[in-house]
């Protein structure tokens, strides 16, 4: 079998037209490994495949009974609803963290630096415990002047519920494992950045979010969605405050009511799943966006035909040059 | 000889006095006194270590002096003096000052996550105000002035390095300083692409911005230069018009330096 030669007029690099190159068409190497390889994965597929739906003991009956539940779908809201507003209150810390770690203030690098300490270097299921007793430990929130008078109070289980308490475990201790992120993103961004802003005469503040920041975001967001799907089935501890309408509880509820746990196990693991597909869905465009620039050339809004044609120019003019050599 | 002369008659825009730095225990910059004229072209050359890039960013505030002064249109740089003390000026007063003043690097350092056209935008509608369309048509003008009309859309990573350090220069002139520094503007690129660079600075030489350049080409500072200073272990050894430095240099140091990159 022979090789097209490419659609393109074949001339040398003075311009005078050249017989087309009789192109190599050489036999691969074989790797018969591989398709031993091969055999024998498909062998053990084959063997889940058969267990999957022999095997009565997995009760697809219930998983399908339950998949759509009212319990489950509620569970799912309110695991979603956990996930996110932990990681708004996470990644605001976060920013805040890490820029008051480059701070010029000694006081804000320490206080960033603690709170980083601390919530790193507690398990996050005691601070679970601990906001879901916050109201034992101070029984009434005050603002007033310290040593002074008090100007007015709230009731503390008032204002800190099951999932108020719930959303500040997960997100303080989330926050401190972001300002790390955070921290690493604004460190990888060459000092020259913040040199040329600075010499056009920007803020700092404005050099931090326009220039510094949206570069940072390239090193920032794939570990953040790491975090994030880490995040969402950190969830499922939040029955330590305890919070009681997660995806996990409403599951281990049913399972628990009905005597069957590997089915229910089944339908919390495929929701799981599903949201975690939807979150790296959403992940893939964060990136791209960030990624402008550096990592997808190809999407930049410069004269495409130009581009194009020089791309092709070029291609060929390397093709010529190593098939002469 | 008659260039020099209009020169003179010109008001002073940059003043260096008695300027010393220190990085900790070392002693960068010993004592330079400078003087640049409105409309000059004010070249330093010399080995890498003697202090040239130190002073050019101690013009622009990206390093503190150490002793002396720096004004720039009779403006004391970095500090306000009362009651016979220095301040330390405010960032936004620093930032003020800056903006007066452009800088070209040589590493670029234009925004990667910005084309062409939005790394010269940026300081003028966030710094300045101006409206969008409006800096937009300044930038364009500016990216034609530089010979980049057709790469207005490109990312820095599409451009080769001289086309990155034309934009860049478009970036700083888009802020209308009245000052340009140059800090070894074509030490980074491909000797092929230094000639673009060059000829964009020999314009706006010819248009009548006030330049420091510090640089290796002893071609440039030859043909455009209005005066050369030499510097060496963070002295001013020589410095004069260019021709007559280049052609016949007093101090043994600068003899054996112009030797070797001549």
């Amino acid at each position: 079998m022979s090789i097209q030669a490419p659609d393109l007029p074949a001339t040398d690099r003075s311009g005078h037209a050249a017989p087309a190159p009789e192109l190599i068409n050489a036999v691969p190497v074989r790797h018969p490994g591989r398709w031993v390889g091969a055999a024998i994965i498909f062998l053990f597929l084959a063997q889940l495949c058969q267990s999957l739906v022999t095997n009565p003991n997995f009760r697809w009956d219930i998983v399908g009974t339950y998949i759509m539940d009212v319990l489950v779908i509620q569970g799912i809201g309110w695991t979603l609803l956990l996930t996110v507003l932990s990681m708004v209150l996470a990644v605001s810390l976060a920013i805040l963290l890490a820029f008051m770690r480059q701070s010029d203030n000694p006081l804000f690098r320490c206080v960033s630096w603690f709170w980083v300490w601390f919530f790193r270097g507690t398990p996050v299921y005691t601070q679970l415990v601990l906001w879901g007793l916050v109201s034992v430990l101070y029984p009434k929130v005050s603002v007033g002047v310290p040593f002074g008078p008090e100007l007015f109070h709230f009731s503390t289980q008032d204002l800190v519920t099951a999932g108020v308490a719930a959303v500040l475990g997960l997100g303080l201790n989330e926050s401190a494992y972001l300002a790390e992120i955070f921290r690493a993103g604004l460190k990888s961004v060459d000092g020259g950045q913040m040199e040329a802003a600075e010499a056009l005469g920007m803020r700092k503040s404005k050099i931090m979010w326009r220039i510094i920041l949206p570069q940072a975001m390239r090193v920032i967001v794939p570990p953040t969605g790491n975090e994030t799907i880490g995040m969402l089935k950190t969830t499922s501890l939040v029955l330590a405050v305890p919070f009681t309408l997660d995806l996990t509880f409403a599951t281990n509820g049913i399972a628990n009511r009905t005597y069957l746990p590997i089915p229910l196990l089944i339908v919390a693991a495929f929701w799981y799943l599903v949201i975690t597909s939807l979150l790296m869905v959403g992940q893939f465009y964060i990136e791209r966006h960030f990624g402008k620039g550096v990592d997808n050339l190809v999407q930049a809004p410069v004269k495409a035909s130009q581009t194009a044609a020089r791309a092709a120019k070029g291609a060929h003019a390397r093709k010529e040059e190593g098939e002469g050599l | 000889m008659t260039l020099t002369h209009d020169v003179r008659t010109k008001e002073t825009l940059v003043r260096i006095e008695g300027v010393h730095k220190y990085f900790g225990e070392h002693h960068v910059l010993r004592g330079i006194d400078m003087n640049v004229k409105e409309g000059e072209v004010s070249v330093i050359i010399g080995p890498s270590g003697s202090g040239k890039s130190t002073l050019l960013r101690c013009v622009n505030l990206m390093e503190s002096i150490s002793a002396g002064r720096i004004y720039v249109r009779d403006e004391l740089i970095g500090y306000r003096e009362a009651g016979g003390r220095l301040h330390d000026l405010s960032s936004r007063e620093i930032a003020a000052q800056r903006r007066e003043i452009g800088i070209v690097f040589q590493r670029f350092n234009l925004f990667p996550h910005k084309t062409a056209v939005q790394n010269i935008i940026e300081a003028p509608t966030q710094v300045k105000k101006q409206s969008k369309p409006a800096a937009r048509a300044k930038a364009l003008e500016l990216l034609d002035r530089v010979g980049l009309a057709d790469r207005a859309g490109h990312y820095p990573a599409q451009l080769s390095g001289g086309q990155q350090q034309r934009v860049a220069i478009a970036r700083a002139l888009a802020m209308e300083p009245e000052l340009m520094l140059f800090d070894e503007p074509t030490s980074a690129l491909d000797p092929e692409l230094v000639g673009d660079v060059l000829s964009v600075m020999k314009d706006l030489a010819k248009s009548g911005m006030t330049m420091i350049v510090v640089t290796h080409e002893i071609g440039f500072a030859r043909e455009v230069g209005d005066t050369l200073t030499f510097m060496d272990g963070g002295v001013v050894v020589e410095s004069g018009n260019p021709r007559e430095i280049i052609g016949n240099p007093q101090h043994a140091r600068t003899q054996e330096f112009l030797s070797k990159v001549l």
